[in-house]
């Protein structure tokens, strides 16, 4: 049994597989399957200031080797998840990344102010959901403003905050090292990628909301190079996510630079995916003979 | 538990028209707890989302659910690949189910097409009681005909074309009956204008209960996702409830048409 602990920004993981934002919900609907307390953490369904009742369906749709999404931040607002969900997420013996979004950078600097007294173990601010009109990835695309939403939530929390990236930009390290100067303590990317369907018998996109994020297998790779460059480009810990279904994708992730790993259109595929991928990671670290998992983080050896 | 996930072996597989198969499934757990009206999600062998396919004939006894399904693309395609003995990977069961009242006199059970499998646990539940009308394109889609007549319930058959039975809508008949009233209940699952239709009729004569099945495209399939939205309201406020959770059977009244 290898050591699977990592640590981001301060935060101890007892092993460093994360469910990602907005495909576990609060977590009640998997603790059908399994204690939460076996995963390393849980980030939570994007919540922003009040309710929002997110897009007309269909909000899903598959494509080769993956999916896209446009579900658009559906979310009961951040009083009723701090009344409602929070107390519930922090006995489950698991690290609580509170995933957050907004309209304005005002809005985000509300939400993580009322969660900065809470329990909340982290926040995780996304600046990328590309399935919203306002805000979202609006933010998250431009240096300056990807900057600007970052410093208004630093200054409403003195909890570890993590800055969700999106790939939809020319450089990803640009707007890493924006994230990073305004004060984000760890990176999470990448989000999805903006994509589309087209219903070619009624010419119609599968969406309603006509484009949508693109998730699963197919974007591993994408997400493999991008967390490589911007590891060697910040000195703040990644949080890595982007297709990862298995234990070597997950030790992939790793390799590239990430501390620890999120899952997420995989547990849609098999529920117990998170589960699997701990276990199939302690698995190579044994066969491999490597003692912690800490120790191969950021070892690709590049040509 | 509410619902599991497992590999279950297939112990029947049936063709019943043309690309509409039945599959029997030896899952005893997931039969113990299952409803009518509710559904499975089955994994297709590489694809990422499973496929959700509505419950047809739940066996307590001999702990097997039943499904039948049309094959409607790639993914449906891959699952219809699977044989007797081959296990098939499933998280089951899943969803809201139907209403069941067993001091209901007379209820109206109204499938249309690949709609129909739903109606026959119900039809099973309430026997002589129930009126079975089930409508299919033409006569080559017709299914399940023999397993309503063997629950006792009455059967009305309608096609589009008029290749077999009624010739026309579910709707002609449903109005009929409904026009001698003495009707508890209608459950009815099938494409959205014919259930919107059925819901208009059901108002209309005061049927005090009337339920639909839904159908959207579905993410995880327990509600976590939030990917199946539907426009639903209560106290005449809207608001996206969800079809693999909320649903995939709602009151009429709470459905936004």
């Amino acid at each position: 049994m290898a050591d699977l602990s990592v640590n981001v920004a301060g935060v101890e993981f007892k092993n460093p597989i994360i469910p990602a934002s907005g495909v576990f919900g609060y977590g009640r609907e998997y603790e059908e399957f399994y204690s939460l307390s076996k995963l390393g953490g849980i980030a939570t369904k994007g919540t922003t200031g009040t309710l929002r009742t997110g897009n007309l369906s269909p909000r899903i749709a598959e494509t080769p080797a993956g999916m896209l999404n446009s579900v658009g931040l559906q979310n009961p607002g951040i009083d009723t998840f701090i009344e409602k969900e929070l107390p519930n997420l922090l006995t489950k013996d698991t690290v609580i990344l509170a995933n957050i979004a907004g309209s304005t950078p005002e809005e985000c600097a509300e939400v993580a102010a009322k969660l900065d007294k809470t329990d909340v173990h982290m926040i995780e601010l996304n600046i990328s959901c590309p399935n919203v009109k306002q805000g979202g990835a609006a933010f998250g695309t431009s240096c300056t403003s990807a900057e600007a939403v970052t410093a208004a939530v630093r200054k409403a929390t003195s909890k570890p905050l993590v800055v969700k990236l999106s790939p939809n930009v020319t450089s990803i390290v640009e707007i890493a090292k924006a994230v990073e100067s305004a004060g984000a303590d760890a990176l999470s990317m990448i989000n999805t990628l903006l994509g589309m369907r087209i219903d070619v018998r009624t010419r119609r996109p599968v969406l309603h909301n006509n484009v949508g994020g693109l998730s699963g297998p197919a974007i591993l790779p994408v997400a493999v190079r991008m967390i490589w460059q911007t590891a060697n480009a910040v000195s703040i810990p990644i949080i890595g996510m982007g297709g990862v279904s298995t234990g070597e994708d997950a030790i992939e992730l790793m390799m590239a630079g990430a501390s620890a790993v999120q899952v997420g259109a995989a547990i849609f595929t098999d529920p117990y995916a998170p589960i699997k991928i701990v276990d199939e990671m302690n698995a190579f670290l044994d066969e491999n003979k490597i003692a912690s998992v800490k120790d191969i983080i950021g070892t690709v050896k590049p040509w | 538990m509410k619902y599991t996930q497992g590999q279950y072996p297939i112990i029947e597989k049936k063709t019943l028209a043309k690309e509409m198969y039945s599959f029997v499934i030896l899952c005893p757990e997931a039969a113990e707890a299952a409803v009518s009206g509710q559904f499975v999600h089955i994994r297709a062998n590489g694809f990422t989302l499973r496929r959700p396919i509505s419950i047809c004939e739940i066996d307590k006894n001999k702990g097997t659910l039943r499904i039948v399904f049309e094959v409607r693309g790639k993914g449906t395609e891959e699952i219809a690949k699977l044989n007797k003995g081959d296990l098939i990977d499933m998280l089951a069961p899943l969803g809201h189910g139907f209403t069941i009242k067993p001091e209901l006199n007379k209820v109206i059970c109204i499938g249309g097409g690949i709609g129909t499998p739903p109606m026959l646990p119900l039809a099973q539940i309430y026997g002589e009681k129930a009126v079975a009308i089930t409508g299919f394109r033409s006569a080559n889609a017709v299914i399940l005909q023999d397993d309503f007549k063997k629950t006792g319930a009455e059967t009305i058959l309608c096609t589009d074309d008029g290749t077999m039975g009624v010739h026309g809508f579910v709707t002609q008949p449903l109005e009929e009956i409904l026009k001698n009233g003495g009707v508890d209940a209608v459950y009815a699952c099938g494409p959205m204008p014919m259930l919107k239709g059925i819901a208009a009729l059901a108002k209309q004569y005061n049927v005090p209960l009337c339920e639909v099945s839904l159908e959207e495209r579905m993410a995880c399939g327990v509600g976590a996702c939030l990917g199946c939205a539907c426009k639903t309201k209560k106290n005449d406020e809207e608001y996206f409830a969800h079809v693999c959770k909320n649903g995939p059977v709602f009151n009429a009244e709470e459905v936004v048409w």
